[in-house]
Parts: structure tokens; C-alpha cells; sequence
């Protein structure tokens, strides 16, 4: 079982989802545990509650999960799935109000340290305040 | 309510949003990111696809299941937001033929769950601004909630057009967000319409 808090990243479009979730692998490294899901169930530009769940059960530990998001839908989308898993959750699960790309590679650095997740989540934000 | 009226709600809302796909569609083009549309025929063909075990269930566990079709199916955020107003609404549907108070007070349920999934009130330039006063209307109506259902729905669709976004994608707009009638509040008055003509047996 991780240490680390893990990240999720969940994009409107799934190239963006896994570009940033490369990006975080290649700064950070593998010891965070890093998921990514992007576009609507058809396919297209959106997000998918199903995927988003899926992600966050790859990566689900004690730790807590940090979910970073791009636009409104997908910021719905990811609280609706949360609330859906309730007790399936080991530890919290929250999202980051930050800039997604940036706020990945500052929470995953966080992690990595074995910050706890308010931590994750208050470094990730600092881009915001 | 009986099965079949649950079917008949189905079956007409399906079909209006399938007819309105196109100008939901254009209406979001302008304001938003132009998906709302194709996000909501998703959904309510998905919704169309299970019509048949829909009408055989009560109507709060059809409302439930309905809304839990539409989170996973429309991908946009038109889907936790509809799809918590069905959920909630289904969870507070009486057992059995419901009062006209305890059809209203399941319908605030909704309502609340969509500010409360959307973190937003009427005012917003968004699909509450139909779905409060809608509620509003039937709860103050004294003979003809259903009329008055269908006026607040228009007044409050029209009401949109001068409001400034400040949620979702149209907030990104600003100012210049103002002279669009919204896109949520159109699909909000589309449904309302449907579902008034089910209940007063028009076809």
C-alpha cells in the first residue's frame, strides 16, 4: 500500500489528462501514484463519472487522493463521483482548486515527501491565492 | 403515480430533447462550449433505451434511476445537475398517488439538490432560474399550478437573456455573456413544458 497521497487528473480531453499525468511522472518520478481520465462516455470532449471513478479506484489508499480538474464539468462530474463511492473510499478523497497541469506537478511533488493530503491540497492551491 | 403516467413522462421528454438538441446546442455555442445539446441527447437517449423497465418501476424509483442515468451517460455537467433534481426527487417521492403539497415538496427537494451540486441560486443565469420560480409557481398557485408552472418557466427562461453568467463556462464571458438566454435554463423550460402537457393529458 502507498505512503504517498495519490493524484488524479481528470481532463475534458483525454490527450491533455495523460499529457499532464506524463509530465507529472517525469518531474516527480513513480513512487506517487498518478491515474488520468479524459472525455465523455461517447468519446468526445467531456468527462465520464464511470472513468472518474475508475481512476480514483486504481489509486485509492489511506493516504487520501488529490483530484485535480479543468473546467466546470469536470469539476461536477468529479464531486458526483466521489459522493457515488462513499465507503469505498479508504482515505479522503478532494479536489484541488488549481490550475491542472501546474497543480498535478506541485501536489505530486507535495506527495512524494509523504505530505499529508490537506498539505497536497494547500500546495496545489497555492497557485490560486 | 401509475406506471403508465411514469412511461408517458419519459417517453415525452425524451422526445422533446431530442427535437431541441440542435438549438440547445447553438444556444451553448454562444454562451458556453456548445455541447450542451449533444450532451443532453445523450443522456436522454440513454434514458429512452430503458423506457420500457422505467414505466413498470413506482415513480420514485424511476425518478432515481432516471437521474442516476443521466450522471453517467451525459458527461457534462448538465448531468450531476439533472440528474441530482431526478435523484432527490425520487428519493422524496410519497409511496403511492401523492398530494398535490407532497408533489411540490418533492419537487423542492430538487431543487435544492441542483443548488446544492451546482454550489449556485436563482439569479446566476442558469437552469434554476427556471426550476425556482416554477416552484415558486405550483407551490403559490391556488386552482392551475400547471399553467402557472409554464408561465414562470417562460418568464424566468426570458429573465436569463439580461443576466451576467457567474457559473460554468459562461461565467468566462462576462459581460458579453448578457443578451444570450442560457442554455440550461432553456432545456429546464423544454422539460417543465413536457412534463405540464403529460399531466393535463396533451399529446
Amino acid at each position: 500500500m502507498s505512503e504517498h497521497v495519490a493524484i488524479v487528473i481528470v481532463s475534458h480531453s483525454p490527450d491533455v489528462a495523460k499529457g499532464a499525468a506524463d509530465m507529472v511522472r517525469q518531474m516527480v518520478g513513480s513512487e506517487v501514484a498518478v491515474a488520468w481520465c479524459g472525455g465523455d462516455p461517447a468519446g468526445g470532449l467531456g468527462t465520464d463519472v464511470a472513468a472518474i471513478q475508475a481512476a480514483i479506484r486504481s489509486v485509492n489508499c489511506p493516504m487520501g487522493v488529490a483530484v485535480l480538474v479543468d473546467l466546470g464539468g469536470a469539476e461536477t462530474n468529479s464531486e458526483m463521483a466521489i459522493e457515488m463511492m462513499g465507503d469505498e473510499l479508504m482515505g479522503n478523497v478532494v479536489i484541488c482548486n488549481a490550475p491542472i497541469v501546474e497543480g498535478a506537478v506541485m501536489a505530486a511533488t507535495e506527495a512524494s515527501g509523504g505530505a499529508s493530503l490537506d498539505v497536497v491540497r494547500a500546495t496545489a492551491e497555492e497557485f490560486f491565492s | 403515480m401509475a406506471p403508465n403516467l411514469v412511461r408517458a413522462l419519459c417517453d415525452k421528454s425524451v422526445a422533446r430533447i431530442l427535437a431541441h438538441a440542435d438549438e440547445l446546442t447553438a444556444l451553448d455555442q454562444a454562451v458556453g462550449d456548445g455541447d450542451h445539446g449533444i450532451n443532453m441527447k445523450r443522456g436522454f437517449e440513454a434514458i429512452a433505451a430503458q423506457a420500457e423497465d422505467l414505466g413498470r418501476l413506482p415513480a420514485g424509483e424511476a425518478l432515481q434511476k432516471a437521474g442516476l442515468t443521466l450522471v453517467m451517460k451525459v458527461g457534462g455537467a448538465s448531468g450531476p445537475l439533472y440528474g441530482s433534481l431526478l435523484m432527490a426527487m425520487g428519493k422524496a417521492m410519497p409511496p403511492g398517488p401523492g398530494s398535490r403539497e407532497s408533489l411540490v415538496a418533492c419537487f423542492a427537494e430538487g431543487v435544492e439538490a441542483v443548488k446544492k451540486r451546482g454550489k449556485s441560486q436563482a439569479g446566476e443565469k442558469t437552469m434554476l432560474d427556471v426550476l425556482v420560480p416554477v416552484l415558486q409557481a405550483i407551490g403559490a398557485a391556488r386552482d392551475d399550478p400547471l399553467t402557472a408552472a409554464r408561465h414562470a418557466a417562460e418568464r424566468g427562461l426570458h429573465a436569463t437573456k439580461e443576466m451576467k453568467a457567474t457559473k460554468g463556462r459562461a461565467s468566462f464571458l462576462g459581460e458579453r455573456s448578457i443578451g444570450h438566454l442560457d442554455p440550461g435554463a432553456r432545456s429546464s423550460a423544454i422539460l417543465v413544458d413536457a412534463v405540464c402537457d403529460v399531466l393535463e393529458g396533451r399529446t
